[in-house]
Order: structure tokens, then C-alpha cells, then sequence
């Protein structure tokens, strides 16, 4: 995107030739964009030749990001491990119940595509690992979605209306924050769950939307005395179309950074209810379960543990340094490339 | 102070009030109370008549919330779903062990935790500020389980290899052990150490946070610049403010703290509260989750009612909001 009236740096002899009409006409113009006119004047100072670039928010976000070697490699990372989970059906060289019973017990190995290695049952654990990473993702992603919209919405029917509204809906998050909260998770799961990854994903968004409603408020209570926001008022604009359009676009960067954290949380979280027996059950793959499964052979057979405990590490690792990165990146204040 | 204490213990009720119906609600919404028990082939209708009788399961929602509010108050928690035992003596000796567990884990890491985060503070972007930043981001992202379960069978494998007991792998106390306090030191370690990790890795990087911001103040510059040393300027001037946020931070961590429990004392197979509760949960027991569930709320809200109280005593600024 370029606008331009940043990027032409027009010809000097160009400003003494304007007529009275014309300069009443930019008179109007900079009324409905003074930004824009402002910047046309500056950019005939400059010498010809030095061409000013506009870029859009996102793109010096992304410039931004860019510049954190360590988010961008786990980015890279993130979406190979993501890649081979939601391609597991076609990558995974055995499926995920496949006994081979002469291969039992295998040491990770390249022969036979054992990359991790086989268990008690001679079943291809990279294979498994891979589904296992699938449903993760399933449910990681879907809490994500979910838990955004739910907060989303609550925090900015908070922060806009403010009064008793807020009042109440604020209350009942500090409730939810008191509670223990991964044992209610597991209470729900255990009762209600039913093993399935949906479900067990709808339970923990239900629960997760907290810290992004407070956030949203925060910003919205802010954002509320900016003047554009009372410019939009005072033009009539209908409080959908304020929300909408003039304040959520301004906690994009919030609402983005704590959506990859949910992501690494709820991954955690789904593993360990999965581990306790009460997240994704049998027959869905879960990696988890995969370590409730083989923990009695972790002294004969240790990968079996390993593999899809390093794999989780691995996953929520790079997650909290793309959420760093992006935390960096989508800050507004931070200046630091130059426009 | 007296009327900030009171407003705040008087503000507790209805949060008390509203938790406990928030807790029966989530556990009735869940499933019908009795669908594993009517799964089970030797359970006659008669009995399960007599088990909705004694619970009122046919009473309708409320009255029932009402019944158990009672029975909470007048007998202890009342009595489990099928076997009809007392659930009080239970949870009172699961929650000792447990206390002593999460206690013991929760010293362990505000000691290295604000050792940590004071180091990191004050020698920022030095290696070692480098090295436990990556061990708190690894903290963050290892499960708890899987930490547990490393550490048991390094433990194991230690043992197996050179015959010596330093840690213990599971439960609480050995039989026949000369020196209780030591053996039960040996027992709880493993758990203490994993129960401590995420919490460490998480205060290091709050005090790290609120030290800076207090390093840069002026009151820092001026104590400097009168020519104190540089230790009493850390400990005196910096550490005592820096600290005043992180009590909040630490009351507020015992619910994660019950949470983390779960997991650890499922492991090191410690007779504990969490142990307890995944029990109970594999049996579908409402009564004794919806106890276990009230017992740590009510715990965690009395820490954040004396967090508060503190906080109030150490920032007297907030006495008056």
C-alpha cells in the first residue's frame, strides 16, 4: 500500500504556480485529511532523488518482527512442526494403530522409518507423535478462536459501556480467576468432556477468555477519551460502528500476541488433562495420553516418553518466542525502524 | 487499617457466597451424578433410589444447592456418592500432606526466584541474566508431568546405579525410617523441586521486571548519588519496594499451586489432595470433588484476603482507594 501523497515528492517550482481557487480547494481537503496534505507539503523540501516509502502499520509491524532473529526461527520452526501435525495423515509413514509385532520395542532408528523409535506393541512412534501433535493443534487452535471471541466481546462491551455493565462482568472475571482454575478445567473434562477433542476445546475456551477481556477493557477505557473516538460520536456514528471500526482495530496488537499465548497454554493444559486420563481419550490420538501410556517404560524404553514430551516443549517453546516477538512487533510506541 | 481489614473480609462473603454456587452449578451442568453408578451391573434400583433420596437428587436445582450448602456447615461436607463415607477425615488428611507440599514449594521458589530476579536485575543483559531467562522460558514451556517424570527416573536411575538413596520417587514416608523429618525431606523433594519450577520461573521474571523499573527511580539515583553502597542501595532501597507488588503475585499463585498438586502428587503417587481429587474424579464422586473444590477455594481466597491486607500495610497509597 502506498499512498501518494507521501511517496511523490513533487517538483518545487510546482507550489507558486497555484491559484486562488485551488488553495480554498486545499483548504477543504486538509480539513478531511491533514495528515496527508501535511506530509505532501514536507516531502517537496526534500531534495529529488530521496523517495519517501509509506508503509502501513502492518508492515512495519512485520519489519519489526523481522528483526527478532529468535521469534522468526521459532516462526520457521512452529509452522514445520504445525505443517507435519495437520499433514500427518500424508507424512506419517505408518498409521496410528499399525502393529508390527517383530518390531516392537525399537530404538529410534532410520531403518523402517522408526525415527523414534516402536513401542511395547511395534507401533511406529513418529507416526503416532505426529497425530498426536495433530489433535494439539485441533484443540490449541480451536481455544484460541474461541476464547478471543468470547473475550473479545466481553471485554469490550466492558470497557465501551462502562457503569454497572462493567461493574458486573469485571466482578465475575476476578471470581474466575480465584478458582483453581486447572482443576475445574479438570472437573469439567472429567464429567462433561466425554474425551472428545471438541469438547475438551470448548471447556478450556470457556475458561481462558479472562486475561484477554481485562486487556481489551483496558484498552477500550483508554481509548474511549481519544479524540477520534469523540469525533465519530459526535458525527453520529452508532456504537457498533465505533467498536467496529474505530476502536478494535487499535487492539489488534493485544488481542494477536495473547491469542499465541492461549495457544501455548492450551496445549499445556490439553496434555496434561490428557496425561490424567480426562482430556482427549482413546481412540483420538493425544500426546498426553501418549506419556500416561508408556510411562511404566521409561527406564527400558525412554523415548517412548521423550518423543512427545520434548515434542510439547519444542511446540510451546517456540510459541512464547513468536508471542515475544510479536508483543515487540505489534507495540505501536516502539519505533525503532526507521519509517 | 482497621476499616480497610474489614472492608475487605466483609467484601470476601459475597465472593464466598457466589463461588460456592458457582462450583455446585459447574459440577451439576456437568452430568447427571449418577450415571457411573448406574452403569455398575450390582447396583440395584433400590439403591440408587436411596442414594437420590438421601442426596435429593429429585429436588429441583436450588433447593438442592441449598441442601448442600447445609450439609457442608452441619456434617462436614456429607458423605460420598456410593459407599456413604464421611468425606471431612479424608480431605483433612490429604490436606496436610498437601499443605505441607505446596508451602515447602511456594518458599523454594520466592527464595530463588527473588534471588534470581534481583542478580538479573541489577547485572541486566549480563550471562547470567541470559541463562535464567532461558531457563525461565524453558520453565514456562516444559508440563509439569513430563518434568516429573524425568526427574523420577533420573532419580531411579540413580539409585538403581550406585545404590544410594538421595531422593525418594514416590510417596510420602518409608517404613521403618530412623529420622522422620529427614526421610520426609527425601520423599518431598522431587515434588517440592517440581512443583517449584514454573513458580520460579515465573516470579524470577516479575521480580526481574519490578526491580528494574524500581532500579531507575529517582529515590535509587539519589541514595546512589548520597554515596550509599551498593549493596544496602539493592537491598534496602530497590529489593524492599520491588517486593511490595510480588506479594500480590504470590497469594494469588496458591490456586495454581492446588492446580500443580494435581499433577505432582498423580506422579509421586503422594496420598494428597490432588491425588484425592483425580481418585474421586475416576470414580465420578461429585460429593468429594465439590468439597475438595469449595475446601481450596476457600483457601485461596483467604491467601488473597491476606495478600490484600498486606499489601495494604506495606503501600499504605492503597488504604485509601
Amino acid at each position: 500500500m502506498t499512498d501518494p501523497n507521501l511517496s511523490a515528492s513533487q517538483p518545487l517550482p510546482q507550489k507558486p504556480k497555484k491559484t486562488e481557487s485551488s488553495i480554498s480547494q486545499r483548504e477543504k481537503s486538509e480539513g478531511a485529511d491533514p495528515v496527508g496534505t501535511q506530509a505532501a507539503e514536507l516531502s517537496t523540501v526534500y531534495e529529488e532523488g530521496l523517495e519517501v516509502k509509506a508503509r502501513s502499520q502492518w508492515q512495519l509491524a512485520f519489519g519489526r518482527f523481522l528483526r527478532h532473529k529468535l521469534a522468526v526461527a521459532s516462526l520457521i520452526l512452529l509452522l514445520l512442526i504445525f505443517a507435519a501435525g495437520i499433514f500427518a495423515g500424508q507424512i506419517a509413514p505408518y498409521s496410528f494403530r499399525e502393529q508390527v509385532p517383530l518390531d516392537a520395542r525399537l530404538a529410534p532408528t532410520l531403518e523402517g522409518q522408526h525415527y523414534f523409535g516402536t513401542d511395547v506393541l511395534g507401533r511406529d512412534y513418529f507416526s503416532r507423535t505426529l497425530f498426536g501433535i495433530q489433535t494439539s493443534i485441533r484443540v490449541a487452535l480451536l481455544v484460541a478462536l474461541l476464547s478471543t471471541l468470547i473475550g473479545t466481546v466481553i471485554g469490550s462491551i466492558s470497557g465501551y459501556f462502562g457503569g454497572w455493565i462493567d461493574n458486573l462482568l469485571m466482578r465475575f472475571v476476578d471470581l474466575i480467576l480465584t478458582l483453581p482454575i486447572l482443576a475445574v478445567l479438570l472437573v469439567i473434562a472429567a464429567l462433561a468432556g466425554q474425551g472428545s477433542p471438541t469438547r475438551v476445546a470448548i471447556i478450556l475456551a470457556l475458561f481462558f477468555w479472562t486475561t484477554l477481556a481485562r486487556i481489551i477493557r483496558g484498552n477500550f477505557l483508554s481509548l474511549r477519551e481519544k479524540e477520534y473516538v469523540e469525533a465519530a460520536k459526535a458525527s453520529g456514528a452508532s456504537d457498533m460502528r465505533i467498536i467496529f471500526r474505530h476502536m478494535l482495530p487499535n487492539s489488534f496488537g493485544p488481542i494477536i500476541v495473547n491469542a499465541t499465548l492461549i495457544v501455548a497454554t492450551a496445549i499445556l493444559v490439553e496434555a496434561t488433562l490428557s496425561f490424567l486420563g480426562f482430556g482427549v481419550q482413546p481412540p483420538t490420538p493425544a500426546l498426553g495420553k501418549l506419556i500416561d501410556d508408556n510411562r511404566g517404560f521409561m527406564s527400558s524404553l525412554p523415548w517412548l516418553v521423550i518423543a512427545p514430551g520434548a515434542t510439547i516443549v519444542a511446540m510451546v517453546l517456540c510459541i512464547n518466542f513468536v508471542g515475544d516477538g510479536l508483543r515487540d512487533a505489534l507495540d505501536p510506541t516502539q519505533r525503532r525502524l526507521r519509517a | 487499617m482497621f476499616t480497610y481489614i474489614l472492608r475487605r473480609v466483609l467484601y470476601s462473603i459475597p465472593v464466598l457466597i457466589i463461588t460456592s454456587f458457582l462450583i455446585f452449578s459447574f459440577v451439576q451442568i456437568s452430568g447427571d451424578p449418577l450415571n457411573q453408578v448406574r452403569q455398575i451391573p450390582r447396583v440395584s434400583q433400590s439403591t440408587i433410589d436411596s442414594i437420590i433420596e438421601r442426596n435429593n437428587l429429585d429436588d429441583p436445582f436450588v433447593l438442592q444447592y441449598v441442601y448442600w450448602v447445609q450439609s457442608v456447615f452441619t456434617e462436614g461436607f456429607g458423605t460420598t456418592l456410593l459407599s456413604n463415607a464421611p468425606i471431612l477425615p479424608d480431605i483433612k488428611r490429604v490436606l496436610g500432606n498437601t499443605l505441607q507440599l505446596i508451602i515447602a514449594a511456594e518458599i523454594l521458589a520466592v527464595v530463588l526466584a527473588a534471588i534470581i530476579g534481583v542478580v538479573s536485575a541489577v547485572r541486566q543483559y549480563s550471562i547470567f541474566d541470559y541463562v535464567a531467562t532461558t531457563f525461565s522460558f524453558l520453565g514456562f514451556a516444559t508440563p509439569s508431568f513430563f518434568l516429573a517424570l524425568i526427574l523420577q527416573i533420573t532419580f531411579t536411575n540413580i539409585f538403581l546405579a550406585t545404590d544410594t538413596r538421595i531422593f525418594y520417587t514416590s510417596g510420602l514416608s518409608s517404613a521403618g525410617a530412623d529420622n522422620f523429618l529427614i526421610d520426609r525431606m527425601q520423599h518431598l523433594a522431587l515434588p517440592v523441586i517440581t512443583l517449584a519450577v514454573l513458580g520460579i520461573a515465573q516470579f524470577s521474571r516479575y521480580v526481574r521486571a519490578s526491580m528494574l523499573e524500581v532500579v531507575n527511580s529517582d529515590y535509587v539515583r539519589t541514595a546512589r548519588a548520597k554515596g550509599v553502597k551498593q549493596r544496602t542501595v539493592v537491598m534496602k532501597h530497590a529489593l524492599r519496594n520491588a517486593m511490595i507488588p510480588f506479594v500480590t503475585a504470590i497469594a494469588l499463585d496458591f490456586g495454581a499451586l492446588f492446580g500443580g498438586a494435581i499433577v505432582t502428587e498423580t506422579v509421586f503417587s503422594i496420598d494428597g489432595m490432588g491425588r484425592y481429587l483425580v481418585d474421586n474424579l475416576g470414580s465420578r464422586d461429585v460429593y468429594p470433588v465439590m468439597a475438595w473444590l469449595m475446601v481450596t477455594s476457600v483457601i485461596v481466597i483467604v491467601f488473597n484476603l491476606v495478600a490484600d491486607v498486606i499489601y495494604g500495610y506495606l503501600d499504605p497509597r492503597i488504604r485509601y482507594d
